[in-house]
């Protein structure tokens, strides 16, 4: 299995199928996360946005993310943007319904003194509103994350498209397990990398920050 | 409220006449000191407040509040306050005295009655009108200077400015040294002083203060006293200054309104005549609290009968609660 990576990695196949996968995941979970923080925000902060979109937000968060693959396909074609509309799928609907809970749970009082203080508008949002619901916010984020991860390895493996998920049916078609293992392997590493490092590096940054947690 | 007799030294005229900054105080101290050489009861120092020509800076007319649970936090209240004026609310906890500074401040609408500031009734919060909470509210990630410089940047400051600002109003608190620590490493009384500091900052024309000291220290408070009366002389503001301590109220106030629960009503609506600076152990000022305590501790009283089985007048009270009704409170009447 070692050595099938190895192989995989020396003949640049590993690291182009990685930087594809990657650079899809950021680009369709940065569609995500621009769209579903105003969006949960919206629901929060306004009853109209609340009734209309809150039923289906919920109901599609039911959907397995691949669901939506046949639909993008129907649209976009086999193409790069269906993939990416799956991935979008995916997470936008974590990341607003995270989002969402995250800004109802803002301290009422916080909301009272940016009111007396007579902080509006913009100032309001970007300075009260995203800094207070933050910490959930990010745990948002980081579902989002591992669900666009899902959706991407779903979606990379029904067609060819590049990226990790074809080089584990590429596995699959040669017959060859330890190619599948090793490529499995990868995406559980990069999942877990993002996971644990990176985001539980920023919550931890954040929750010291606001006072959530003990500082020793 | 009447002195005892045979104490002279408590007999307002001399004290006030000594530091009498106007015709009115002299005024005062020859009318007191006539009657007293007259032989007539001398009035005291906490006398009803009479009603007051011109219009009030803020208005509170027939209050009532109603909370969705069905709690009567406010009945009937009429308050005027004019300009330049230092009102403390006393009353026991669970008297609504947040909740009519909340309205005051314009986060709840009143379920009846009306509240107008210079004419203009309250509808929300305003920028001539600052609350400080009973709670510290302070943004928890931004740290004690970027509280105060975020407030007045959204005020229209620049960067400069507002940082100059912020770095004065924090030294007047006695944090010099704190700038760059964030709220939660602060203790209680320490946190209450960044949002005074916030407060006193911002410069608005009616400051709302919610119990601002009762976490400090008896020589904290009093420097916060002190620096809360110079910025209100200096800049003639309006305070509504909501305290437990009745020796607070009469220590800062030009009237105390003595509040009672269930529900919210006013009780009494007195006028502080002492010169300052005052000192809270003053035997008069000492004296002056404790007949207002007694009067709480009978009102509490009632209530306490008035809720007991079998007696229960409360529910023979009209449903309407937060609606305005015809009597007045007794206003003015003497303690
Ligand atoms: N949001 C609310 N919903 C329902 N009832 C409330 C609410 N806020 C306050 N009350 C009730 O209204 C009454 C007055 O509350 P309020 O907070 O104004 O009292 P207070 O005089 O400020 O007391 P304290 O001195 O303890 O701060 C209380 O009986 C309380 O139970
Ligand atoms: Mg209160």
């Amino acid at each position: 299995m070692t050595a099938s990576v190895g192989r995989l990695a020396a003949d640049g196949r590993l690291g182009a199928a990685t930087a594809r996968s990657l650079g899809r995941l950021v680009q369709g979970y940065g569609i995500s996360a621009a769209l579903g923080v105003p969006l949960g925000i919206a629901m929060a902060r306004s009853l109209l946005v609340q009734r209309a979109l809150r039923p289906a937000v919920l109901g599609l968060q039911a959907l397995p993310s691949i669901c939506w693959l046949p639909l993008a396909v129907l649209w976009f074609g086999l193409s790069e943007t269906a993939i990416l509309f799956v991935v979008v799928m995916g997470s936008l609907l974590a990341v607003a319904i995270a989002t969402e809970d995250g800004v109802s749970g803002i301290d009422p009082v916080l909301l009272r003194a940016a009111g007396t203080l007579g902080i509006h508008g913009p100032r309001f949002v970007a300075g009260v509103l995203l800094p207070a619901a933050l910490p959930g916010i990010l745990t948002g984020l980081k579902l989002g994350w591992s669900f666009a991860w899902r959706a991407l390895m779903a979606g990379e493996l029904l067609f060819v498209a590049g990226g990790l998920g074809q080089l584990l049916s590429q596995g699959r078609e040669l017959l060859d397990a330890a190619q599948v293992m090793g490529v499995m392997l990868c995406i559980v590493a990069i999942g877990v990398a993002v996971d644990q490092v990176l985001f539980r590096l920023l919550e931890v940054r954040i929750r010291r920050r606001w006072g959530l947690v003990e500082v020793s | 409220m009447r002195p005892r007799a045979g104490r002279p030294s408590h007999i307002p005229g001399f004290r006030a006449g000594r530091q009498a900054h106007g015709i009115a105080h002299s005024l005062r101290m020859w009318t007191e000191l006539l009657a007293r050489l007259l032989g007539r009861p001398v009035r005291g120092r906490l006398v009803p407040h009479p009603a007051r020509l011109g219009p009030p800076k803020i208005d509170v007319f027939r209050v009532g509040h109603r909370f969705a649970n069905r709690v009567v936090a406010l009945r009937d209240v009429n308050v005027a306050v004019h300009s330049g004026e230092f009102v403390c609310l006393v009353g026991p906890s669970g008297c609504g005295k947040t909740t009519l500074l909340y309205a005051l401040a314009g986060h709840i609408a009143p379920s009846g009655g009306r509240i107008s500031v210079d004419g203009v009734q309250v509808t929300g919060p305003g920028p001539d009108r600052l609350l400080v909470f009973q709670e510290p509210a302070l943004f928890p990630w931004l740290t004690v200077r970027q509280n105060l410089v975020f407030a007045l940047r959204s005020r229209g400051l620049g960067r400069a400015e507002a940082d100059a600002r912020a770095r004065e109003y924090v030294h007047l608190v006695h944090l010099d040294g704190f700038e760059d620590t964030l709220p939660h490493q602060l203790s209680g009384g320490m946190r209450m002083r960044v949002q005074l500091a916030r407060a006193l900052a911002m410069d608005p024309a009616v400051l709302l203060m919610d119990e601002p000291f009762a976490a400090l220290d008896a020589q904290t408070r009093s420097h916060m006293h002190e620096l809360l009366q110079r910025i209100w002389t200096r800049d003639r503001k309006t305070v509504v200054f909501v305290t437990h301590d009745v020796r607070e109220a009469l220590v800062l106030g030009d009237r105390v309104v003595v509040m009672a629960a269930r529900p919210g009503r006013v009780l009494h609506d007195l006028e502080v005549h002492l010169p300052r600076p005052r000192d809270p152990d003053d035997p008069a000022l000492v004296e002056m609290s404790r007949l207002v305590r007694e009067e709480l501790r009978r009102a509490e009283r009632a209530a306490a009968e008035a809720a007991a089985p079998g007696e229960a007048p409360d529910a023979t009270r009209p449903p309407d609660d937060g609606a305005p009704r015809r009597s007045a409170p007794a206003l003015g009447a003497p303690l």
